[in-house]
């Protein structure tokens, strides 16, 4: 549509470019709409102008405000005009512009004229364009008419009737409820549609009552449902019947799994596959209830319909992760798929049998999977090797013949994010299986020779120098090494000089002969390789002993402990002066999303309530803020400050949130407090806390807040003193007290007088969690290694009935305080068990790594192992009385 | 929430996968441009299928796509994850044969474009709201298609300058086939 010329153009040369629409332009459109408004209507004129406002549309064209309101009033005028065709195209472009409430007025009264024509099809459609514009008064203007409607002998009115309540129970529940008699005849009914929607809104209006589903579902299923679309709701409902019944302990034979094997026999392929898919779906299900889905999955698979074989495949897939047993059965047929013409069936036939093969017919499998692996899209690829990597750990007997087909897709063409999944899977495989770590390696070093994603390249580099020297024969991974040095980009040149320097510093054998290619590379044109190679030959020391200095090793395999981001701000503070930059004064708190402070904000559009005190939020603003202040300064060194805590409700007189402070002997409380009231001047703003409920902590000090003018934020200060180094636990009781005075709304200038008064805040805790710093570690294995095994401490725990195993998970995090690493905080939406890795520093800066086990049985109840290994062994103990009492 | 079987969205892309007609019932895709970055990756993603002959399937981004293609014209019915695939598929073959009824055996771009009316009416007679209205081909051919000349004006309150053009049109279009 933007450029109208060039297409004519083209239109001329190419017959096969015509179109009807072709430089088709809103403007010109919305001219030619004003033939709505002639005297004598011309329907076939009309219903072209109509069709060419909904191509305007469709094409995602938008009409402004005035444009609609001008093209609905003319249409309305096309009322008068009795073309059946024309009216049609009037009522779609009605439901398209979607009029506003005020406009609605004016086509009520045809519609309702229409909805009492004798013509059905009138009838019909006025109802679906009146209950899309409508609201709640003119619906009850209009509601006899629509519960006659749902009893029309017509079945297409009687469904649009229905249809139209099911959209508008959305709206006006109280009113749709009302018609449930009507509905119910429409359940009798002799049309397969009504009937379907007779049966969906019914089940709607009744869903909160659970005996009146249970009961309708009762009495339908011994069976006067004909519609195939209806049977498939009814087992829906069935089956959300059978989970409620679970969940409210009734035991015995399952109720109603008699009707839902009987619609396996259904003669609609649609009712057999949604059945079939029920029974696998139920709780808990035993292989006796799978055995006749299953058989019917079965005879799907080898459908000639590519839908039916998709749905089977699918559906035995899911069935795979949690009965592979059960599914074995139709490998023979699921085998036949994988060269299945639709490759989308072909993928799940094959991760499936990934899943349910057994030991024995990995090889088999390999060599069919090699064959379809060459003519399929990158990202079914990505499924198959992550259905391998699983496979692996699951038999690493068999890691061989995987291995060598995960090194051979390697050397063949594909994108990175292919790439990258063929590597995780070796580095996984490595990590896993010692056995395979040498050839493994090695496939890798195979593959950096010709890699093109620089990225890849430095990831196995790193790990070639974590692994390589512990090998047989760490020599032999030199040469692919040292070849990057000479053949790549400059990052991958100081990936490569880093890795070598490990290799020297390890095997001392080796460490000579790194000394002199190290020497080759400090004549790099890149800065940063001549940088780390000089580096790395210092700290090797040149002299051909090994250095056995801690801090070398340190250097060279530790992990930064600091967050990059929190370094790299430290970085652009620090000024060139006499005094060396000091890594210890990099904050380590993670900074946490601003995620949280954007929500609190959204709640509040006037932008008036407790704001995330803008000037001194962050770890960094805190610790400026409170060093600022001469009372704080002698305090040390912040270790943690929370993040904000409201103590009022939303949108309240004064709106006021505290943040913690927590230093080795004191905590400070900053009460950020907004006035929300434009009339008021509030001064000499105090909180008194009681601290009677915590019995550690004694008041030091506090500082008011002079002046809180209206929506201008400000601090007030409560120091406590505490033994040190004690996480010290309690509640505080808050009041505000302040000075009111009335301000003059025209001036804006404060009465001189004020009166004295208080508001009561809720109170405010201070919790273990306070005294943990969120610290992530890049290798949780790693770190988990390298702390003593002795100071280990393990519990068990069983933490009850939870909604899910994702929230029991986020509850011990919250409770902790602590960095969830390596997205272990994430669980797989049917996983029964998860393992949850948790790192952080404990006040007095011990460093506190969690490996947290949960397993949840079939009644949701939920037990937790834990296992705590902390520098210090008194601090393990208290994570474990943290949970205890949590 | 146990929900009637839900449509999110019916597309007739043409066969460079641009849109001829498209209808969203579901919030998934809240912009034009959402829209049309989705209609390019199915049809990106089914482009080289033969779906002729049968009804095919993929899943999408969270999405099960059932589609069917005739001469230039590509029709595709979008569901959730959790949906049966046999429900959506009965929705694509009753548009598909309606459609195809409606252009009477002759489905291509141009056809459809020229009755592009039809389609609209045919997409409006078989989702209301992503409910599945009528999955019957020749229930909603028989709905959608409806003459658009008046029963109770007869031909001679046509206008002549009306006819002339009635006339002109079939000419022309005789001319250009």
């Amino acid at each position: 549509m933007a450029q109208p010329y060039v297409k004519k153009d083209d239109d001329h040369d190419d017959e096969l470019e015509y179109s009807p629409f072709m430089g088709i332009e809103k403007g010109a459109v919305l001219q030619e709409a004003r033939v709505f408004n002639d005297a004598q209507v011309d329907p076939r004129r009309c219903s072209q102008v109509i069709t060419k406002l909904l191509y305007l549309l469709n094409q995602g064209e938008s009409f402004t405000k005035v444009e609609a309101t001008e093209v609905f009033f003319s249409v309305t005028k096309l009322f008068q005009s009795k073309d059946t065709g024309l009216r049609r195209m009037v009522y779609l472009i009605i439901k398209e512009l979607s009029p506003s409430s005020d406009e609605v007025i004016i086509v009520t009264s045809s519609l309702m004229k229409d909805m009492n024509s004798k013509i059905d099809m009138y009838r019909a459609n006025a109802i679906r364009v009146l209950c899309r514009i409508i609201d709640g008064t003119l619906l009850t203007q209009i509601e006899r008419y629509l519960k006659q409607a749902i009893v029309d002998k017509n079945p297409v009115v009687s469904s649009a009737a229905l249809v139209s309540g099911l959209h508008l129970l959305k709206t006006n529940p109280e009113i749709v409820k009302r018609w449930s008699n009507e509905v119910q005849e429409g359940i009798q009914s002799r049309s397969a549609l009504v009937q379907f929607h007779a049966l969906a809104l019914l089940h709607q209006i009744r869903q909160n009552d659970r005996l009146a589903v249970s009961k309708l579902v009762g009495s339908l299923t011994r069976g006067s449902v004909r519609s195939p679309l209806a049977q498939c709701l009814l087992i829906r409902y069935t089956s959300q019947v059978i989970r409620d019944m679970s969940n409210h302990g009734q035991s015995g034979e399952r109720p109603f799994y008699e009707f839902l094997e009987s619609c396996l026999r259904h003669k609609a392929e649609m009712v057999i596959l949604e059945a079939a898919r029920a029974i696998t779906e139920l709780d808990g299900v035993t292989s006796r209830e799978l055995t006749p889905a299953i058989t019917v999955l079965q005879l799907f698979l080898s459908s000639p319909r590519p839908v039916l074989r998709f749905a089977a495949v699918r559906t035995l897939n899911k069935v795979a992760m949690t009965h592979p047993m059960a599914v074995t059965n139709c490998n023979i047929d699921m085998e036949s798929l994988i060269s299945d013409q639709n490759r989308s069936i072909a993928t799940l036939a094959i991760t499936t049998l990934l899943k349910t093969g057994n030991e024995s017919s990995v090889e088999r499998l390999m060599k069919q999977i090699t064959n379809f692996m060459s003519d399929i899209a990158d990202e079914f690829k990505i499924v198959v090797v992550e259905a391998i990597r699983s496979l692996c750990v699951k038999f690493p007997l068999k890691y061989r013949s995987l291995m060598t087909f995960l090194s051979n897709i390697l050397r063949e063409e594909g994108g990175f994010e292919y790439k990258r999944a063929i590597v995780d899977s070796i580095v996984t495989i490595i990590r896993d299986i010692p056995d395979a770590k040498e050839s493994g390696l090695l496939h890798l070093c195979e593959f950096i020779e010709d890699c093109e994603f620089t990225y890849l390249s430095t990831q196995i580099l790193h790990f070639l120098g974590i692994e390589g020297p512990n090998t047989s024969d760490p020599s032999k991974y030199i040469r692919y090494i040292y070849n990057r040095v000479h053949l790549e980009n400059a990052t991958v040149r100081a990936a490569a000089v880093s890795t070598l320097a490990k290799f020297g510093f390890m095997v001392e054998s080796l460490k000579p002969r790194i000394t002199i290619l190290l020497k080759r590379c400090i004549y790099d044109s890149d800065d940063e390789v001549r940088d780390r190679a000089t580096l790395f030959l210092s700290v090797l020391g040149g002299d051909g002993t090994v250095d056995t200095d801690k801090d070398s090793t340190e250097f060279l395999f530790g992990s930064l402990e600091v967050p990059l981001v929190n370094m790299e701000t430290s970085l652009k503070n620090y000024d060139p002066s006499e005094e060396a930059f000091d890594i210890n004064s990099v904050p380590r708190e993670v900074k946490s999303q601003p995620l949280a402070e954007k929500k609190a904000q959204g709640k509040k559009p006037t932008g008036l309530g407790a704001p995330p005190a803008a000037p001194a939020s962050g770890f960094d603003g805190y610790e400026r803020l409170l060093s600022s202040i001469p009372e704080f300064a002698s305090f040390g060194k912040l270790f943690k400050s929370s993040s904000p805590v409201e103590l009022t409700e939303a949108e309240t007189e004064y709106a006021v949130n505290v943040v913690k402070h927590i230093f080795d002997n004191h905590v400070v409380f900053q009460y950020n407090c907004t006035n929300t009231i434009p009339e008021q001047l509030l001064e000499r703003v105090n909180v008194i806390v009681d601290a009677s409920e915590a019995e550690e902590f004694s008041e030091l000090t506090s500082k008011a807040l002079n002046s809180l003018p209206y929506d201008s934020p400000g601090q007030a200060f409560v120091a406590f003193e505490k033994p040190a180094g004690v996480p010290a636990v309690g509640k505080f009781s808050n009041t505000l007290t302040f000075v009111v005075k009335e301000v003059d709304a025209s001036t804006g200038e404060a009465e001189d007088d004020g009166v004295e008064d208080e508001y009561q805040l809720e109170d405010l805790e201070v919790v273990a969690a306070d005294y943990m710093v969120k610290v992530s570690v890049s290798n949780f294995r790693n770190a988990w290694e390298s702390m003593n095994e002795e100071d280990e401490h393990v519990d068990e725990y069983g933490l009850g009935q939870r909604e899910s195993l994702g929230e029991a998970i986020k509850a011990v995090i919250d409770l902790l305080g602590m960095q969830p690493c390596e997205g272990t905080e994430t669980v797989p939406s049917n996983a029964r068990s998860h393992t949850c890795l948790l790192s952080g520093v404990y006040i007095g800066n011990v460093k506190v790594l969690v490996r947290a086990q949960f397993g949840m049985d079939s009644s949701k109840e939920i037990a937790m192992k834990l296992a705590v290994r902390a520098e210090d062994a008194s601090v393990a103990e208290a994570i474990h009385e943290i949970v205890a009492n949590g | 929430m146990e929900l009637p079987p839900k449509v999110k969205n019916i597309l007739l892309l043409d066969s460079e996968g641009k849109r001829i007609a498209a209808k969203y019932y579901s919030g998934d895709w809240p912009t034009n441009t959402a829209k049309e970055a989705f209609e390019k990756a199915v049809f990106s993603k089914t482009q080289k299928t033969n779906a002729h002959t049968e009804v095919e399937v993929t899943a999408l981004e969270n999405n099960i796509i059932v589609y069917k293609f005739v001469q230039d014209l590509h029709f595709f019915v979008s569901g959730g994850e959790e949906e049966n695939e046999l429900v959506l598929a009965s929705v694509l073959q009753g548009l598909f044969d309606a459609v195809n009824l409606l252009l009477r055996g002759n489905a291509d771009k141009r056809e459809a474009l020229d009755n592009l009316d039809l389609i609209f009416l045919c997409f409006d007679e078989i989702i209301d709201g992503g409910i599945v209205l009528e999955t019957d081909a020749n229930v909603i051919a028989e709905k959608a298609g409806i003459n658009s000349i008046d029963p109770n004006a007869p031909l001679s309150e046509q206008t002549i300058s009306q006819a002339l053009a009635t006339a002109r049109e079939h000419l022309t279009r005789s001319l250009m086939k």
